[in-house]
């Protein structure tokens, strides 16, 4: 990125949306890949409402803003407010167990019903180093030599992701192994056109409209607090 | 399915403005919040709601048939059931900005502020001047009318109730607005675009109130204010309609550790010794449905779910109409507010208007949303009593009206039985009662004072 200080690279907001079943991982996924960190057992997602973290591709800059659900998935009572204008979504599976796919697959079922129709969809199945063939650290680390918890195969994951046009990685926040790669493969597949500058919070919300008339309510109180955490 | 909790720090019940607020500021305190609906949407009597559902709701299509087909795909409506704007200096701004739920929404102006003199064919539409340059130019006042707006206009700026050389030599805690007005030698319907189209008073009560002059004062401030901050009126709106309001509460208090539930009806309260503990609750659209009882230090709800603690303080009369153009004389704006003083169509009430359109992403291109509510005055006619706004719409693609809807108050402050209880949401066209009634309702159950101001800081949210 030697070269990135003389031209500045066009950047621009995206809106990405966790949706999964609860413990499969999806904060820890965000965690490792804004703050490279993992929590070996973490608290069921209080928080984690809105971060936001770059990344740089060789063209441009793209900004994701990540919404975590705050729970309220859990007992069906999403506000639309959650996936509206959403350009990406990260569809979180634990591949060591086999009702989380069932969830994914809901969660993709009614992303395509519901969501903006351009939306990039990436399926993950996360916990790889729970299993055998696992990002390095294997399953040896989790005290089970007899190998395996993988209940998903990569196969039949993967089968179903092609089938519904999605993007497919197994990942391990753990571990961190593919998780950049998640998210950069999203800024590659999200189309030029739904983007736009960069604008601050909420900034996607916005594609394709007028800046006319639109407030920043919090003025010249706090300019971007709380914001922005470099690759 | 998680588990739910065998005790909450606080139930509270329907998702409308104020429970969500109350919910947010609760969870944000550390208090351990259930939050319940029986509808499967957030928002309650303040939601937004698709064109379908609102023809659904009022049930004024011949049954077969799918009138909201021709306007467009239903899901680009977000129509208000309870129209209201905010200010932009306001309370409500305040918590949004306090407590970062700014961040999940956005906001635009709303393009103008208008107030109507006169009725009828003699009727005028012309936008509230907000300073003294607007005043000079107003066509709603005669050109030495004018020039005492400017002198009130610009006292209204410098007043300091602490400093008694900016009190014109009246006593201004015990003296009334009309004694103010007065000193100025405003003229009867200057005062009444100024009571009613910039103090938001919604009837004549306040001039004759003795001590209510600093009040009022204060009011007109609050809007020179907020015209001040943004340029073109008072008032701002969020994208996609006003149901975002309590999303994004809900989505502040669930951060906090809020549990949230749909689709949830209250089956029973529980009592011990006269005081609400707990409740019983059915979880729907799920099979099985879910039943389940839980425990509370309080209660706090929206009036709909405590029907023999509530009682009716007056009845709110409300049109939603779409149309295919903006209102007239309003310099074709996308958005505005239009008043009509009560005493210039010979009413007690003020009758209201608020448009909105496309820009705020409530419709599609090419139509308005425009709704009209007064405070009822009779029992019967209630068309008529709306028809001066009514008027101002020219052509109405479609209208819905329905009965009279009540305004509920709680009976008790909720202190002999830990249910504290909010009210309706008013007939006012902007949200400082709301607040009020949030105040109100967390000094009785918090048993202090609501602080927004750093309501954040300090307090460790994960991850952020
Ligand atoms: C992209 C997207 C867009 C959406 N758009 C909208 C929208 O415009 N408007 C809107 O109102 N909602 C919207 N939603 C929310 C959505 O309609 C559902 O409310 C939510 O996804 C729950 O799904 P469902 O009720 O279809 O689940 P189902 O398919 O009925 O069930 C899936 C699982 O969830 C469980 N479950 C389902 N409902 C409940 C319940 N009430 N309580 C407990 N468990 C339950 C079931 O038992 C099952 O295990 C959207 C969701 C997404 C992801
Ligand atoms: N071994 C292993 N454990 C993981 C991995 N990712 C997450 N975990 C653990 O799984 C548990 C749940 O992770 P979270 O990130 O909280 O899951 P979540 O999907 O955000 O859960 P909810 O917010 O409750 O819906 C935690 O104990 C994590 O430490 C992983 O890749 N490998
Ligand atoms: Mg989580």
């Amino acid at each position: 990125m030697a070269d990135s200080a003389n031209a500045p690279k066009p950047s621009s907001s995206v809106k990405l949306v966790l949706l999964g079943e609860a413990a499969v991982g999806k904060s820890s996924l965000v965690l490792r890949f804004v703050n490279n960190d993992f929590q070996e057992n973490k608290e069921p997602t209080i928080g984690a409402a809105f971060l936001t973290q770059k990344c740089n591709l060789p063209t441009r800059t793209i900004k994701f803003e990540i919404w975590d659900t705050a729970g309220q998935e859990r007992f069906a009572s999403l506000a639309p407010m959650y996936y509206r204008n959403a350009q990406a979504a990260l569809v979180v599976y634990d591949l060591t167990k086999p009702t989380s796919l069932v969830k994914a697959k809901h969660w993709v079922a009614e992303l395509q019903r519901q969501a903006s129709p351009g939306i990039v969809i990436a399926l993950v199945g996360n916990k790889l180093d729970l299993t055998n063939d696992g990002a390095g650290s294997g399953a040896a680390e989790s005290g089970d030599d007899s190998g395996d918890a993988r209940k998903i195969t990569t196969e039949e994951a993967k089968t179903y992701a092609e089938e519904e046009g999605l993007l497919f990685f197994e990942t391990s926040a753990k571990t961190g192994y593919n998780v950049t790669e998640v998210f950069t493969a999203i800024a590659n597949a999200i189309p030029e056109t739904s983007l736009k500058s960069a604008r601050g919070p909420g900034a996607s919300h916005a594609a394709g409209r007028t800046e006319e008339q639109r407030v920043n309510l919090n003025g010249p109180r706090d300019p971007n607090a709380k914001e922005g955490c470099a690759c | 399915m998680d588990e739910i909790a065998k005790e909450y720090d606080v139930i509270v019940l329907g998702t409308g403005l104020t429970e969500c607020i109350l919910s947010g500021v609760l969870s944000v305190k550390g208090k351990k919040v259930l939050h319940i609906d029986r509808n499967d949407h957030y928002g309650g009597e303040a939601a937004s709601v698709n064109l379908e559902a609102l023809f659904k709701k009022y049930g004024n299509y011949a049954k077969g048939t799918e009138p909201w087909k021709q306007y467009g795909r239903v899901n680009d409506w977000n129509i208000d059931l309870v129209p209201k704007f905010l200010m932009s200096s306001g309370e409500l701004t305040n918590i949004l900005v306090s407590t970062d739920v700014t961040r999940y929404l956005e906001f635009k102006q709303v393009a103008g502020s208008y107030v109507q003199q006169g009725s009828g064919s003699r009727a005028t539409v012309a936008k509230v001047p907000s300073d003294a340059a607007e005043a000079l130019r107003s066509p709603l006042m005669g050109i030495f009318e004018k020039r005492r707006m400017k002198n009130f206009i610009e006292w209204v700026g410098s007043f300091d109730r602490k400093d008694s050389a900016t009190h014109k030599g009246l006593d201004i805690n015990n003296c009334t607005m009309k004694e103010v007005y007065d000193k100025f030698g405003l003229e009867a319907t200057t005062k009444d675009f100024i009571g009613h189209a910039m103090a938001l008073y919604h009837d004549d009560s306040y001039l004759e109130a003795k001590g209510g002059a600093p009040e009022a004062i204060e009011r007109i401030r609050l809007y020179g204010n907020s015209v001040a901050r943004y340029g073109k009126s008072p008032y701002i709106y969020p994208l996609y309609g006003l149901g975002e309001l309590p999303q994004g509460f809900a989505r502040l208090s669930a951060i906090y550790g809020g549990t949230y539930m749909l689709n949830t009806n209250v089956d029973e309260l529980i009592y011990e010794g006269g005081k609400a503990v707990g409740i019983k609750a059915t979880m729907t659209g799920i099979e099985p449905e879910m039943k389940f009882e839980t425990r509370a230090k309080m209660i706090l709800g929206d009036p709909s779910y405590f029907p023999g603690k509530v009682k009716v303080t007056g009845h709110v009369l409300r049109a939603i109409c779409i149309l295919k153009h903006p209102l007239a004389s309003t310099n074709d704006s996308d958005s505005c507010q239009l008043i009509i003083p009560q005493s210039q169509v010979g009413r007690k009430n003020d009758i209201y208007i608020a448009c909105v359109s496309a820009a705020h992403n409530v419709c599609p291109k090419g139509y308005w949303i425009a709704i009209v509510s007064t405070i009822a005055e009779t029992s019967a006619n209630h068309h008529l009593e709306l028809a001066p706004g009514l008027e101002r719409l020219g052509r109405i693609e479609e209208q819905f009206m329905g009965s009279p809807i009540p305004l509920y108050e709680p009976l008790e402050d909720g202190t002999n039985d830990n249910i504290f209880i909010s009210k309706s949401y008013d007939a006012s066209s902007h949200f400082e009662s709301t607040t009020d009634n949030v105040r109100d309702i967390y000094r009785r159950c918090a048993a202090e004072e609501l602080v927004v101001e750093g309501l954040r800081e300090g307090i460790q949210v994960a991850e952020e």
